[in-house]
């Protein structure tokens, strides 16, 4: 028992829609049941059965069947599609939901960070929101006093923490929830997409935050839809389908399972819908693509061949120097490199409206076996204004199918370096010339 | 794992104090609950500080952004009494237990703004807060508590009112005032039973919401506000005590104004009525509060 922080058997939980309507047929009978109805709702909404009340028939199941064990000190990734029951199960982890079957059994306080600042309230101070925050997160009320400052300097709001913080900016409000959020100190910590808050170095700031808080010997559960951040905080990952465990495992490769199932981050997105691509005045992401050498949209890249990243984008208004780049990061989270778009047809031009692609060729023999995620930008020159930084667009992986030709020659073990070129080798040989 | 065999209530998380000497983790047992459970009041007590924090929130936010505050709390009471002082005492020339319309009417009003206010705000209090119930744990029964506890501020001022005019209309204090907080108990557990019932109801069918306006009025008007309880037959008095609300404003009467409104044993059947309705609403409120993340 000492070792384990969750452990949970058998969950399932169950939700009540309402069911299909049913087809009356005479006029006698819609009134009768119409007449009815609020009595009978009212008769199952006084024996305390909320659903009997609301007439919801249906069943569905959330999440079924669910059983692991988390070790204390463990920060285990949660990762599935949208609907997978991902959420739902960080709810009954948390208390907030009821399972309908199974026990789960927790050694610890549960803090959760299902979304920053829950419970802010616009008309009190930066300083109250902290106290009533932390109150709510389950912080005593030493303890806040004790971390206010760190809190305060965290969320870099020292200024204006007297003031109401309905005057505050939408980024300013959330950096301060993330910072009490981030400075609570339960032994098991639910964590739900939270760092998707602020701007880059903020972000960036709260992901070191939770690697401390994740070496800090905690119990972490992590969900994220940013799989280079699974793998950079967690060591082991659950995969959730459908409300059910399908795999469980080391994070890479759990991940690398995930992607290649096409469900993840895939190799090409799409934005059909153009109100909602990400971009700015002056310039618009539509797609990003990931081609292996045939020109075929793939994830699964040979490490013997080339490969293109493929940006395609829209100038709304002409008359601008546009500077489209890549920045490629492996699964670690590390970044390899960062490509500048150097056509000479294009440099140091003004571009007219349009829609445009550009595209970067990866040389073969050049990155490492793992999964790679780029990250598309695109920045207008004087004034530099970023127009739009989408991280995680596309993501592949590099395989070695170990037929021998590969930078591998015929080593099969694990190779580290976050790049594997193909280098020239010499060597030079001299007999001894006693034998 | 060597699960002890815990004798966990249906419907409860059990923070079991398995204290041992190196360590004081806390286990939970979560799992799905059944039938009748248990007020868990231990689990209330823990999150007495949040409790806490929501009563001072409530307090802090209700006058926010309004020019003359917490007057309000004053304003209401004292214009309500004006308006009847004028229409029941002067022009109906209602009797008033023989005491000057205007204090006799204002002597009720205080006590019964802060049960009605208390049962608005606690019916409405899940639903405020059905943001943080979908996102985070804790005892929900703390939202409908703090509403109505917080309503302690606005009684305290407009009681402050009430003493000026004791002081004006020349009514000294006796010893029945010891009586006064047996009077304003059953005000808050007669608000926070029918507010748990209510809040509670209110969560899955916004119904509610218009119901409790209505509510409200029908029972100011079973309540000796405007008009004194002699008017009530005789016969039916033990009938109309069962609203405990008349206890409290007889009381209050009794107790300030010296009027010969003492409840008397008639008081036991309002008390009654006041216990049966807070621990049903409280086993209403456990008992449906399981389902309030998923429907809110």
């Amino acid at each position: 028992m000492n070792t384990l922080a969750i452990k949970a058997e058998n969950i399932g939980k169950q939700y009540h829609i309402a069911k299909e309507k049913r087809k009356y047929t005479t006029l006698r009978d819609v009134l009768a049941d119409k007449t009815k109805a609020p009595f009978r709702r009212a008769r199952n909404l006084l024996r305390g059965q909320a659903t009997g009340a609301a007439e919801l028939d249906e069943v569905f199941w959330a999440l079924r069947d669910i059983d692991f064990e988390v070790k204390q000190g463990e920060v285990v990734g949660l990762i599935g599609r949208n609907g997978a029951g991902k959420s739902t199960l960080l709810k009954l982890l948390s208390r907030i939901t009821e399972p309908t079957e199974g026990v789960i059994r927790l050694r610890g306080r549960v803090g959760s960070l299902l979304e920053v600042g829950t419970g802010f309230h616009q008309e009190l101070t930066g300083r109250e929101n902290v106290y009533l925050n932390g109150a709510i997160l389950g912080m005593q009320r030493e303890e806040i006093t004790r971390q206010f400052e760190a809190i305060v300097a965290f969320a870099e709001v020292e200024k204006f923490i007297d003031t109401p913080v309905k005057h505050y900016s939408s980024g300013m409000r959330v950096r301060l929830a993330f910072a009490v959020a981030a400075h609570l100190n339960p032994e098991i910590l639910l964590v739900d997409e939270v760092l998707a808050v602020g701007d880059a170095r903020f972000q960036r700031k709260c992901l070191n935050q939770m690697q401390s808080v994740g070496q800090s010997g905690r119990t972490v559960i992590f969900v994220s839809h940013n799989m280079s951040t699974i793998t950079r905080l967690c060591e082991r990952t659950i995969l959730l389908e459908d409300g059910r465990i399908v795999a469980d495992g080391p994070a890479h490769q759990i991940v690398a399972q995930y992607m290649a199932s096409g469900s993840g981050t895939s190799a090409e997105r799409v934005w059909s819908n153009p109100a909602r691509a990400p971009g700015a005045k002056v310039a618009r992401l539509r797609a990003a693509r990931v081609r292996n050498d045939q020109g075929h949209i793939s994830d699964a890249i040979d490490i013997r061949r080339p490969l293109t990243l493929e940006m395609e984008y829209e100038v709304l208004r002409g008359g601008y120097r546009l500077l489209p780049h890549f920045h490629l990061y492996n699964e670690e989270g590390i970044t390899l490199f960062t490509s500048i778009d150097l056509d000479p047809n294009w440099r140091q031009r003004d571009r007219p409206a349009g829609r445009y692609t550009s595209i970067a060729e990866i040389p073969a023999n050049f990155l490492a076996e793992g999964s790679f995620f780029v990250r598309t930008s695109l920045i207008t020159l004087d004034p530099t204004i970023v127009q739009f930084t989408e991280p995680d667009v596309v993501a592949f992986h590099v395989v070695d199918s170990m037929d021998g030709d590969s930078v591998r020659g015929d080593w099969a073990g694990p190779l580290s370096g976050v790049v594997r070129p193909c280098l020239t080798w010499r060597t030079r040989f001299e007999p001894s010339s006693n034998v | 794992m060597a699960v002890q065999e815990e004798s966990v209530l249906p419907g409860q998380t059990t923070a079991k104090g398995k204290e041992t000497a190196e360590n004081n983790i806390p286990e939970y047992v979560i799992k799905p609950s059944h039938g009748w459970v248990s007020l868990n009041l231990k689990e209330l007590w823990e999150y007495r500080e949040l409790l806490y924090f929501f009563v001072w929130r409530d307090i802090k936010v209700r006058y926010k952004q309004t020019v003359l505050g917490a007057a309000w709390a004053i304003i209401v009471p004292f214009m309500d009494m004006i308006v009847f002082s004028l229409f029941f005492g002067y022009l109906a020339k209602m009797p008033s237990d023989g005491v000057p319309y205007p204090i006799w009417n204002y002597t009720a009003q205080v006590p019964w703004r802060f049960f009605a206010n208390g049962l608005t705000n606690a019916s409405n209090s899940l639903v405020t807060g059905a943001n943080m119930i979908k996102k985070i744990y804790f005892p929900r029964i703390a939202l409908p508590i703090a509403s109505v506890l917080s309503g302690f501020v606005d009684f305290l001022l407009a009681f402050a009112v009430l003493v000026l005019m004791l002081i004006y209309f020349r009514y000294p204090p006796s010893l029945a005032v010891l009586w006064l907080p047996y009077y304003l108990l059953l005000a808050f557990v007669t608000s926070l039973g029918a507010g748990l019932w209510l809040g509670a109801m209110n969560v899955q069918f916004r119904d509610v919401r218009y119901a409790v306006p209505f509510l409200t009025r029908i029972w100011y008007f079973v309540t000796p506000i405007v008009y004194p309880t002699e008017l009530v037959p005789e016969a039916l008095r033990p009938l109309y005590y069962i609203n405990p609300m008349t206890t409290v404003v007889d009381g209050f009467r009794w107790v300030l104004l010296g009027t010969d409104t003492a409840p008397g044993s008639l008081a036991v059947i309002s008390t009654v009525t006041a216990v049966f309705l807070l621990l049903t609403g409280a086993y209403y409120f456990r008992r449906t509060e399981r389902t309030f993340a998923d429907v809110a």
